[in-house]
């Protein structure tokens, strides 16, 4: 990493409860400049809560969060501020299903960002030539395919140039087929130098493009490690169970 | 050609729009006349005779159509006395609205359709559709026993909308005008109906003389046109983080649902005075108050229905892209909420159109009003019939229009197909 030292997330102790459920139970973690950071683990572990945690999607109840320089607390102009440099991509999509893909990519820009409408359409069409489906620019959500929507939401995100990407399970609602497209868009994504936070089930991604991977289970990273490491051995013997789950079922 | 995302979203709807091929029809085809007859016969046996429970029903109905239009129809060609309403048509269609000031009235209509040929054409309807619902409602008030210089009025209102629909046709600049410029046929339809105090050109006509259908329309446009956005924000104010705002807000819902609206009608009628002494309010405009409160406390709940059928993730989108709460509500979440409540909207507003004829209970003649003091008058006694038959169609009409307008809408918003 060429800004090694510089975090550009900073979560220390964090903690959440729904109700009584105590989904995250201190995570404490920082993240560089242009690192990619792949999060897994059982379901129910809170990674998804977590991530969502960092463009205050969920409310933390107890430690901090720093986000850029900018700490999470309940000021909505920090939260919309820091929003503002985040993008997120969500398993269901979640494009807009009453504006056409163009206008989907559009609206950030123009509305939160006061791009000028041209402008935001020129870099719009780019980003669309990025995912690859410049031609789809003026159908609407619904006729497009699953991996074909999720690309539109990368775009979406990539539009108001933000400086950390979530990702969170983009490919658990795709078809097997869909799968690759999305995660060629990601890996390029990676290539470029932003920064990832992914949460996936995808393992051969994981060992690709991470440059570490944090272990979930039950609200706490067990294992924190490079790819490398992680896959070839883990230390805990609760991540060796979870890789002989998943990497021989 | 390049076309810009508005182009196309306008192509996407006039192509969802377009009805699906029907199977076909064995009326009227250009088929030779034995195939035809062949056809007609099994479009009969299959649709009228296909069991014998069917065919029992068919002949039961076919008995009761026959003795109900047998009478039905000598009634309405032979025995009514329609004299009736072409000697009391423009009571009923203005109500005591001064002769000489008709072309007031005349100007309204004419600025409507105007401003609705120019519509039709910016806005891309199809040629010979938006011909034929011009033709349409011409051809329904020439029908109307108007005087031949009405008449001429009719046609020439007629020939505003062609003018303005050719004139207009394909000039999408024209759109953003057109939108402000109905935003102000409101306050003009009133100007020039009211007037001015002391004017020679356009004086006050104070609201006691507006009635019949004039009055009718007017109470549903300003009801119609107010509660919605009033409605609008009662449902957001409902679900405010705010307690104060959504305890008001449903509070004020719940109590005006929980009363029948002549009871609101009514109370409009004598509490404004009391509240606002200092001000003489009309008393058109107190019924416009009441209906208003009325309808948007229904409305309220509509948009709420709509504002639940949007799905969570649409927040989260929206908030992800770092929006506030009410760009998020304006651009993302209303226009699905509203798309997905179009028909419980129109509908509330069919029932608002045909509710203002309560008006009568604070002594307002609407159209139904002066249907009734007509039949007072004994020159025309028990001719209830014909004029409660007259004043029925008109309100059916229009009411029918309304609804066949809330399917083109949801057709154009792509209710049902774009999610």
């Amino acid at each position: 990493m060429t800004q090694a030292a510089d975090p550009i997330i900073i979560c220390e102790d964090v903690h959440k409860w729904f109700g009584d459920f105590h989904v995250l139970r201190g995570i404490s973690v920082e993240i560089r400049r242009g690192e990619k950071v792949v999060i897994c683990g059982p379901s129910g572990s809170g990674k998804s809560t977590f991530i969502r945690t960092l463009n205050r999607l969920e409310e933390h109840q107890k430690g901090r969060i720093v986000v850029d320089g900018i700490e999470l607390t309940s000021d909505l102009q920090d939260i919309e501020a820091i929003r503002r440099e985040i993008g997120m991509v969500f398993q269901q999509f979640n494009l807009f299903p009453h504006l056409t893909v163009l206008q989907n990519i559009t609206l950030g820009p123009i509305w939160v960002r006061k791009m000028k409408k041209s402008e935001a359409e020129e870099l719009a069409m780019s980003l669309l030539e990025r995912v690859g489906i410049p031609e789809q620019a003026h159908k609407y959500p619904a006729q497009l395919s699953g991996g074909q929507q999720q690309r539109v939401a990368i775009a979406r995100a990539l539009a108001m140039q933000p400086k950390i990407m979530l990702f969170d399970e983009p490919t658990s609602a795709l078809d097997p087929e869909m799968i690759k497209e999305v995660l060629d868009v990601m890996r390029e994504l990676a290539h470029s130098g932003m920064t990832m936070l992914v949460v996936t089930h995808e393992m051969g991604f994981a060992r690709e493009v991470a440059d570490r991977i944090l272990f979930f289970d039950q609200g706490q990273i067990v294992e924190e490690a490079p790819p490398a490491e992680f896959f070839d051995a883990p230390k805990q013997e609760r991540t060796k169970l979870f890789l002989s789950q998943i990497l021989h079922h | 050609m390049l076309s810009t995302p508005a182009a196309q979203a306008q192509d996407a709807a006039s192509r969802t729009s377009r009805p699906a091929p029907r199977p076909e029809s064995p009326f009227g085809s250009g088929l030779p006349l034995r195939r035809r007859l062949r056809a007609a016969w099994a479009w009969i046996r299959e649709n009228l005779f296909s069991t014998w429970y069917n065919g029992i029903l068919t002949v039961f109905t076919l008995g009761l159509l026959y003795l109900a239009l047998k009478h039905g129809l000598r009634w309405v060609l032979l025995e009514a006395r329609w004299a009736v309403i072409p000697a009391n048509i423009q009571p009923l269609m203005v109500g005591t609205y001064p002769r000489a000031q008709l072309w007031r009235v005349w100007a309204v209509l004419a600025t409507l359709a105007l401003l609705s040929g120019l519509s039709a054409g910016a806005f891309g309807a199809r040629l010979k559709r938006a011909a034929a619902w011009g033709a349409g409602i011409a051809a329904a008030f020439l029908l109307l026993p108007l005087s031949a210089v009405s008449r001429a009025m009719v046609l020439a209102c007629a020939g505003l909308y062609g003018a303005g629909l050719l004139g207009a046709r394909g000039r999408r600049a024209l759109r953003p005008w057109l939108v402000g410029a109905w935003f102000l046929s409101f306050p003009w339809t009133l100007f020039l109906l009211w007037g001015v105090q002391g004017s020679q050109l356009l004086p006050r006509v104070e609201t006691s003389w507006w009635g019949g259908l004039l009055l009718t329309l007017i109470l549903a446009v300003v009801g119609i046109c107010c509660s919605l956005p009033i409605g609008i924000l009662l449902a957001l104010g409902r679900r405010s983080s705010l307690p104060a705002i959504s305890w008001c807000c449903t509070a004020f819902i719940e109590v005006v649902r929980g009363t029948p609206l002549v009871a609101v009608v009514f109370m409009a009628h004598l509490l404004v005075p009391l509240f606002l002494p200092d001000f003489r309010i009309d008393k058109v405009v107190r019924a416009m108050i009441g209906f208003t409160v009325f309808t948007s406390a229904y409305m309220a709940e509509n948009v709420r229905g709509g504002l639940q059928s949007v799905p969570k993730g649409q927040y989260e989108a929206a908030l992800a892209l770092g929006m506030n709460s009410p760009l998020m509500m304006v651009l993302v979440i209303l226009p699905q909420a509203l798309r997905a409540v179009v028909p419980s909207i129109i509908g509330q507003f069919i029932s608002l159109f045909k509710d203002t004829s309560l008006v009568a209970i604070i002594g307002l003649l609407d159209l139904l009003g002066v249907a009734r003091s007509v039949i007072a008058n004994p020159q025309w006694l028990g001719l209830q019939a014909e004029v409660f038959l007259f004043a029925g169609l008109i309100y059916w009409v229009l009411s029918y229009t309304l609804s066949r307008s809330s399917r083109r809408i949801e057709k154009a918003l792509g209710v049902a197909g774009r999610r």
